[in-house]
């Protein structure tokens, strides 16, 4: 079976997703505020209500933790909800749910019942929106057993994490970003799954390896050119598509080869993903790193509004290039 | 009284007193230290479990709280499983991971009970939201206590719920305190099942101590959800005889038992199952004999779990990253 395959943005990628597993199987439904809204969560629920009715494309008042809980409860007694969060600053109000109850449900039961959730949180940053409105809180959910968490940063793994994280039987954070939305990619029409777990290599490299998650994967690869082209250093850029469980093995195997890392996070730097990815290198290969690793994250600070502090609390493969110039003495 | 087969009061009877000596039969164990997860027992409370259990379907979910020894028996948990649970044995209906306050039956529609105050109602309309998109003929019960009336996540659920017309019974089991504080000191007005009409729900308070009423008004409101005229409230009243955990509020000797005396005694001489007896015994559908008899049975039936729960093996330690993930 061939599947034809042709650019989408990477919010129609997630539009796909959702009208081929709704299509393939009853029990999949959309529950969360503004599922009928472009105001809310742009073009990525287009046509499905049209399509599937309000009995499976439910528009909820705003009752984060009712309504999340109402999915988690969907799941326990068989269903496949994606339950979504159009700024995953809403979702601490949902923390009982995701946390005390989804993660937990399978464990402490031993075994008896599994929550096939998949708990959707849009990170939705700039635009002076400032604090409650920007956050990005993937490292929380990293840090709870019984939870994956995943972060597609390509329209191709947008749409094969989606299914993946339906298809799993376990509860799956699936993290996007508004600033991915109208990035373009080559997308397969058929269903396929991009394996949670799996991180991807962007660009191979020998002399440092860029390890990015969400949007900074492609601001990695931005830099990885440009450090090429400018600097002659040639750096391996992967992408980390799962903080959860993460990819030691590919992780690992890339810093024996180049001996530097720099991890860029789209969230804070204490206590995250980065950190966590960083003392998997140091318990493993410590002997195999040759500098200092770098991390390249958000401040230990609030999202500011200003558009000029906008400018600084935010990176792009700028810092990126900055960081590893550092790292070679050459800025 | 002519409207019931002697066989149902006494099935009624028989689940109430097999909660009972089940809950009584933890006190010792506990207090020897061979039960250590916490027990928050049913006991006086029994009523609304088997009267409610009593008007659902084998098929029919529910959802418990911390307080559930009483939800699992009374909708047809295996009694053997549920003490091994409580010992933590890999041979418990939890396999020895969740204890006292984590139990399930999905065999018997008992989706699992978990001890975050209102936590499980959400989840409970979540579960009456699935049999809704899936065009089923089944009803979910929320059972929870009076406290859990302070969470914010309960109005948010009554509201959806509401909103969506589910088919759902939320079952509020107000034994008047919340832990140790008094129901005067958590509400301005006393009255829980008001909470409910704003939303458009129908919602009754009834007195939770007597089994055939719990039964008769949960039999109309489930078969109103079953019509798609749900959701439905009620807010039983009841009394728990023993401590919010454990045997007796003062069993670690820290809780200071704020019940007045003269209130428990109060509440003990309406004891749901004395008063069924009486009941039952006045309108000679049992004799003392027979009572007798299902009392021997029952124990005898409970001190066997008792043994095999502590004979069964404990779960493996090698297995304790066993159900993080299903595969």
């Amino acid at each position: 079976m061939f599947s034809r395959i042709r650019k989408l943005q990477y919010s129609l990628a997630i539009n796909e997703a959702l009208h081929q597993l709704m299509e393939s199987d009853n029990s999949v439904f959309v529950i969360g505020q503004g599922v009928k809204s472009p105001w809310y969560v742009g073009n990525t629920c287009r046509g499905l209500i049209e399509k599937f009715g309000p009995k499976r494309v439910i528009d909820t008042p705003v009752s984060e933790n009712a309504i999340t809980g109402a999915a988690v409860g969907a799941a326990i007694a068989g269903m496949k909800p994606i339950v979504v969060h159009p700024r995953m600053d809403f979702m601490l109000f949902a923390m009982d749910p995701i946390i005390n109850q989804a993660a937990n449900w399978y464990y402490m039961f031993g075994g008896k019942l599994n929550v096939p959730i998949v708990i959707w949180g849009i990170i939705n940053r700039g635009g002076e929106q400032a604090a409650q409105h920007s956050q990005a809180l993937h490292s929380i959910f990293a840090h709870i057993p019984g939870l994956k968490v995943v972060m597609p940063s390509t329209p191709y793994d947008a749409k094969g994490l989606l299914i993946s994280a339906v298809q799993d039987p376990n509860p799956v954070v699936y993290i996007d970003d508004r600033w991915l939305y109208k990035i373009e990619g080559e997308v397969p029409e058929n269903i396929y799954a991009v394996p949670i777990g799996k991180s991807a290599i962007r660009r191979v490299g020998k002399d440092v390896t860029i390890i990015g998650i969400s949007y900074m994967a492609l601001e990695a690869l931005k830099a990885a050119e440009y450090l090429a082209e400018s600097y002659n250093i040639d750096a391996e850029v992967i992408d980390l598509r799962t903080i959860k469980p993460l990819d030691t093995e590919t992780i690992l195997k890339s810093i024996r080869k180049t001996g530097r890392v720099i991890i860029t996070d789209v969230g804070w730097k204490t206590g995250g993903v980065s950190a966590e990815v960083l003392s998997i290198i140091s318990e493993n290969i410590f002997n195999a790193i040759k500098t200092s690793p770098v991390r390249v994250s958000l401040p230990d600070a609030p999202a500011p509004a200003s558009r000029v502090l906008e400018e600084v609390y935010y990176n792009d493969y700028k810092n990126i290039v900055s960081a590893v110039l550092k790292m070679f003495n050459k800025n | 009284m002519r409207r019931y087969s002697k066989k149902f009061l006494i099935n009624l009877y028989t689940t109430m007193l097999k909660i009972r000596i089940c809950e009584e039969s933890l006190v010792e164990p506990i207090l020897e230290g061979k039960i250590k997860t916490p027990c928050h027992l049913y006991t006086g409370e029994e009523a609304i479990a088997t009267g409610i259990c009593a008007s659902l379907r084998k098929e029919d979910y529910i959802f418990g709280n911390h307080r559930s020894h009483g939800h699992y028996i009374a909708k047809g948990g295996d009694l053997k499983e549920l003490i091994a649970e409580i010992y933590c044995k890999e041979t418990g209906c939890s396999k020895g991971r969740g204890g006292s306050m984590h139990l399930i039956y999905p065999e018997v529609g008992f989706l699992g009970s978990a001890p975050i105050v209102a936590g499980t109602i959400s989840l409970a309309v979540g579960a009456a939201l699935a049999s809704k998109i899936r065009g089923e003929n089944r009803v979910t019960v929320s059972f929870f206590g009076d406290g859990a009336t302070g969470e914010g996540i309960l109005h948010e659920s009554l509201n959806f719920a509401s909103l969506q017309k589910l088919p759902i019974v939320f079952v509020c089991e107000n034994n008047l305190y919340s832990t140790h504080m008094p129901i005067r000191e958590c509400r301005p007005n006393p009255y829980i099942f008001k909470l409910a009409l704003p939303f458009g729900i129908k919602s009754v308070r009834i007195d939770g101590n007597d089994v055939l009423k719990v039964y008769e008004v949960g039999k109309k409101s489930v078969e109103l959800s079953r019509k798609g005229e749900g959701p439905i409230f009620i807010e039983c009243i009841t009394y728990r005889i023993r401590g919010h955990v454990g045997p007796d509020d003062n069993i670690q000797g820290i809780h200071t038992d704020i019940r007045p005396k003269e209130e428990i005694e109060i509440w003990r001489k309406k004891d749901p199952i004395k008063r069924f007896e009486r009941y039952l015994l006045k309108n000679k559908v049992i004799s003392k004999e027979d009572i007798e008899k299902i009392r021997k049975n029952i124990e005898k039936e409970v001190i066997e779990a008792h043994l095999v729960a502590i004979n069964s093996p404990y779960p493996k330690k090698e297995e304790v990253m066993k159900y993080v993930f299903k595969d």
